[in-house]
């Protein structure tokens, strides 16, 4: 089948519709936006529950701040394996790529070792924080805290599940353009937690601990 | 028949080990900042929430551009304006709820007066 030509310009758009004069985009390119579009929309989500954070970090009602709560040397750990997370992902997508599949497992299992420690650490800080009856019903300051820094967690363990699924999957069915396409869209998710946690890291806890 | 759509051919994606081993370079370097801003005298007291701002943003955009690859390349456009979008849409929630906020704060009657005008 040939590739139907969507080459007709509509009125009035003229050479903005680039991709119309070269038929429909690559399947990956669409994919990629689509995901995109998806990825912006989690952060703006999250944006929401930055703000009530943001708002209410000063409303501890008599209860623990965060400079009593926060251990930064524990949140640095917590830091550095999501970026060496982040970086074994991407190196696994280009050793997708170049069909290097034992590079490629290899990569994809550490990304999942870091991203499980962090969930280990952040799970270990929760527990900490409950224990010395600094939960989420504490105070409008920890009720935001845990929300934000939950959900976060919450991404983090649906990542960890979907990368185990890839690995099954590219195990059962090889590198097939549609197993490479979810790979992308993983490492995509991967990627945007992490700049997620950017903002975390600045704004509760390295501003919180002053 | 090949079972591909059209338009259904490899693309590779434009990074290489290269474009990541920057970004983990130039992020480890901008944590490490945001880290010794934060905990040192370095910074001016009262500057340091912008700096830690300022670095935080830096970070974000080391991300985009080395891990998810976002450029000025043709077949980016598309992703950049929904990008553009996106920030424009964080700041206007972020900004806007702090600023409304810190107004109905300010304008918050003393609890003490209101005893009085029961009175």
């Amino acid at each position: 089948m040939n590739a139907p030509s969507h080459g007709a310009r509509l009125p009035g758009l003229g050479s903005t519709m680039a991709r119309g004069a070269e038929g429909p985009a690559p399947v990956q390119i669409v994919v990629a936006y689509g995901f995109w579009i998806f990825l912006l929309s989690d952060i703006i989500m999250f944006s929401a529950l930055f703000a009530a954070y943001a708002v209410l970090s000063g409303q501890t009602a008599g209860g623990p701040s965060g400079r009593e709560l926060f251990e930064l040397r524990h949140v640095g750990i917590e830091t550095l394996c999501l970026l060496f997370s982040s970086y074994t992902c991407g190196l696994g997508l280009l050793a997708m790529e170049r069909r290097h599949m034992s590079a490629f497992y290899g990569c994809f299992a550490l990304t999942f070792v870091l991203g499980a420690t962090f969930l280990g650490l952040e799970l270990s800080e929760f527990v900490g924080m409950i224990a010395r009856g600094a939960g989420p019903s504490r105070s409008a300051f920890l009720s935001a805290f845990f929300s934000l820094v939950g959900l976060h967690g919450a991404h983090v363990t649906v990542g960890l599940s979907w990368l185990i699924f890839m690995l099954a999957q590219t195990a059962a069915q090889g590198p097939r353009d549609y197993v490479r396409r979810r790979i992308l869209c993983f490492s995509l998710f991967w990627h945007a937690l992490d700049i997620v946690w950017v903002g975390l890291l600045s704004l509760v806890y390295l501003m919180g601990a002053r | 028949m090949d079972g591909k759509a059209p338009g259904d051919t490899e693309r590779k994606t434009s990074g290489s080990v290269v474009t990541y081993t920057v970004g983990l370079v130039f992020a480890l370097a901008l944590t490490g900042a945001s880290f010794i801003v934060s905990q040192t005298n370095l910074l001016w007291t009262p500057g340091v929430p912008a700096g830690l701002a300022v670095l935080a943003i830096a970070q974000m955009g080391v991300h985009l551009v080395f891990f998810l690859h976002i450029s000025t390349g043709p077949d980016n456009t598309n992703n950049v304006i929904a990008l553009a979008f996106g920030v424009l849409i964080v700041t206007l929630i972020v900004v806007g709820s702090l600023w409304i906020m810190a107004n109905l704060n300010a304008s918050m009657v003393d609890p003490a007066t209101i005893m009085q005008m029961q009175r």
